[in-house]
């Protein structure tokens, strides 16, 4: 394998509930240490896209491959261990475990070493290694708080870091800014791309926020209607009349 | 303090064998009521590791009682009362049963969990009690073992028994604080909060759901062969829902903190029954629910949170 290889391509990948088109002809070719924003209405597609790449939902048709290696239906589980990662619109924590402990608790579960829980024990190296990463994304000051009682902005970015423990080669964010004030959101996105992009990691987010988009993306995809409106530099995109009277105009009034 | 860091307990299970050693010397009344509790508490323990993955066993006592039989019908309808086959057949046969029902019970949780423990635990009471050739509800006497070859004198049996009981018990805890030490012991807790992430970050949550379950089946197991050989009797009501119900309600009183708390927890809630018994025949279960109730309405972490709280300040 090269490495040339790009590392996400999806080809006419669809998802029909019932009659119901939710996302369909979806192709596209993400290759390492780009950094995609995808935007669209409610109701685009869009999750339901990073829905199939990340295994929770089965495409009704189509192909995903992820560094040459089909995974088209595999289940969560086994897209995590093939290297990739994902964050969630709702944080999903550990609500009783402290930040610290959500942490290591991510590492130990995704750990390289499949199957044997022993190799897998609390260790100081461990300790260590997830207080480094919090302090990474700057949340190194409620290490041990217990991640339940943590203001909403604050729980996305763990949420965040999470899927960032053992450098895996593609991250999803979906809408890591929903929820976090305005003034926050800007603040929050520094705090938690810059040391995700210092990993090299691929990343791909959902985004509403335009502003935010022009900042942290390279390209864009947009989403209308379940299919690919136009993908292309942040540029191109967000000047696209479709792209302005679908999208960024239905979120304007949304 | 972390709530998932066992990796110091060790230390606990020292006071907890200092305990235990100071526990020979008690009087014999007293001291078979520890034995028998240590023997129980390995259950209780079993129940509070499945708590940590966020499972409320109704039916641990269903692992007391095959433990107990195995060995009650070794020793009776094979006239094997070897020690060092008894314990070893008692494991194994709870681990084969807990590796089976396992593979069925780690597909549910909560209340279906809770009821098709409980479900599974009274099946085995019915057959038992319908059984006349294992002396139906009575039960069956078991004849004194040997240890290693040796039989001890009727004089020392129960010195015997104690120490084997203890030893068994002191093993046991350090072999659960290394289980929950490890990988599969650390992740229970991350089982019970939030199984979705857990699968997306890569790991079976089926699979730690198996392993604490097989733990525990394993160690009540041993706890219900203990009570046997110290008991010299066994009867179905070991699987009955009432004996199950005690190992929970000790698991909720001790806590989750330490793998001593279950079992220091049911020496407590013993002496708290005989002594309740004693001062009030008519209202003992009354006295218990109060302390119950008392427990869960102030220490909801259980007992062991304050031996926590001392040791963080």
């Amino acid at each position: 394998m090269s490495d040339n290889t790009p590392l996400l391509v999806t080809e006419n990948l669809e998802k029909s509930f019932g009659g119901v088109v939710a996302a369909g002809n979806i192709s596209i070719s993400v290759g390492r240490g780009e950094q995609v924003a995808i935007i669209g209405s409610n109701g685009a597609g869009k999750t339901t896209f990073v829905n199939m790449v990340t295994g929770y939902l089965t495409p009704s048709a189509g192909s995903i491959r992820y560094l040459g290696r089909d995974i088209t239906g595999l289940n969560p589980r086994q897209t995590a261990r093939a290297g990739i990662r994902r964050s969630f619109q709702i944080a999903q924590l550990f609500p009783q475990m402290t930040a610290l402990e959500n942490m290591i608790i991510t590492d130990i579960a995704a750990s390289e070493s499949k199957g044997s829980f022993r190799a897998r024990s609390l260790t100081d190296a461990r300790m260590d290694a997830a207080m480094a990463l919090l302090k990474r994304f700057g949340l190194e000051g409620i290490a041990n708080e217990p991640a339940g009682t943590l203001p909403q902005g604050v729980r996305k970015q763990l949420d965040i870091a999470m899927a960032a423990v053992n450098d895996p080669a593609l991250i999803l964010l979906d809408e890591p800014t929903s929820g976090v004030s305005a003034d926050e959101k800007m603040e929050m996105m520094d705090s938690v791309i810059q040391p995700l992009l210092s990993d090299d990691a691929t990343l791909m987010f959902i985004e509403h926020d335009m502003d935010i988009v022009r900042r942290y993306a390279r390209r864009v995809i947009a989403f209308y209607e379940g299919q690919i409106l136009i993908d292309g530099s942040v540029e191109e995109v967000l000047a696209d009349d479709k792209v302005r009277q679908y999208v960024i105009g239905g979120v304007a009034h949304a | 303090m972390m709530t998932i860091d066992f990796r110091r307990d060790p230390i606990n299970i020292l006071l907890l064998a200092a305990l235990l050693i100071a526990g020979f010397f008690l009087p014999s009344w007293l001291r078979f009521l520890l034995q028998m509790a240590v023997a129980g508490g390995l259950v209780a323990l079993g129940v509070m590791i499945q708590m940590r993955a966020g499972l409320v066993s109704f039916g641990q006592g269903l692992y007391y009682c095959i433990g107990a039989y195995a060995v009650g019908m070794l020793a009776v309808k094979m006239n094997v009362t070897e020690l060092g086959i008894l314990i070893p057949a008692a494991i194994i046969v709870t681990a084969v049963v807990g590796g089976i029902l396992g593979l069925l019970l780690s597909r549910y949780r909560d209340i279906f969990f809770a009821m098709l423990s409980l479900a599974l635990s009274m099946i085995l009471y019915g057959l038992l009690v319908k059984a006349a050739w294992l002396g139906s509800t009575d039960g069956f006497n078991i004849p004194a073992v040997s240890y290693l070859g040796h039989v001890p004198a009727q004089a020392v049996r129960e010195d015997w028994s104690y120490i084997l009981t203890v030893v068994l018990v002191l093993i046991s805890c350090f072999a659960v604080a290394r289980y929950l030490a490890s990988g599969a012991g650390a992740l229970c807790d991350a089982v019970a909060q939030n199984e979705l992430r857990l699968e997306y970050l890569g790991t079976s949550a089926r699979k730690v759901v198996f392993i604490v379950y097989l733990v525990a089946a394993t160690i009540s197991g041993l706890g219900g062969a203990l009570a046997a050989i110290a008991m010299g009797h066994i009867g179905p009501e070991m699987t009955n829902w009432t004996t199950s119900g005690g190992f929970v309600f000790v698991a909720l009183l001790a806590g989750r903190g330490s793998v001593i708390a279950p079992v220091l927890g049911f020496f407590l809630l013993e002496l708290v029954r005989t002594y309740a018994l004693d001062y009030a025949p008519n209202a003992w279960q009354m006295i218990l629910g109060a302390v119950m109730l008392a427990v869960i309405l102030l220490l909801p972490e259980g007992l062991w949170s304050l031996v926590r709280r001392r040791s963080a300040k």
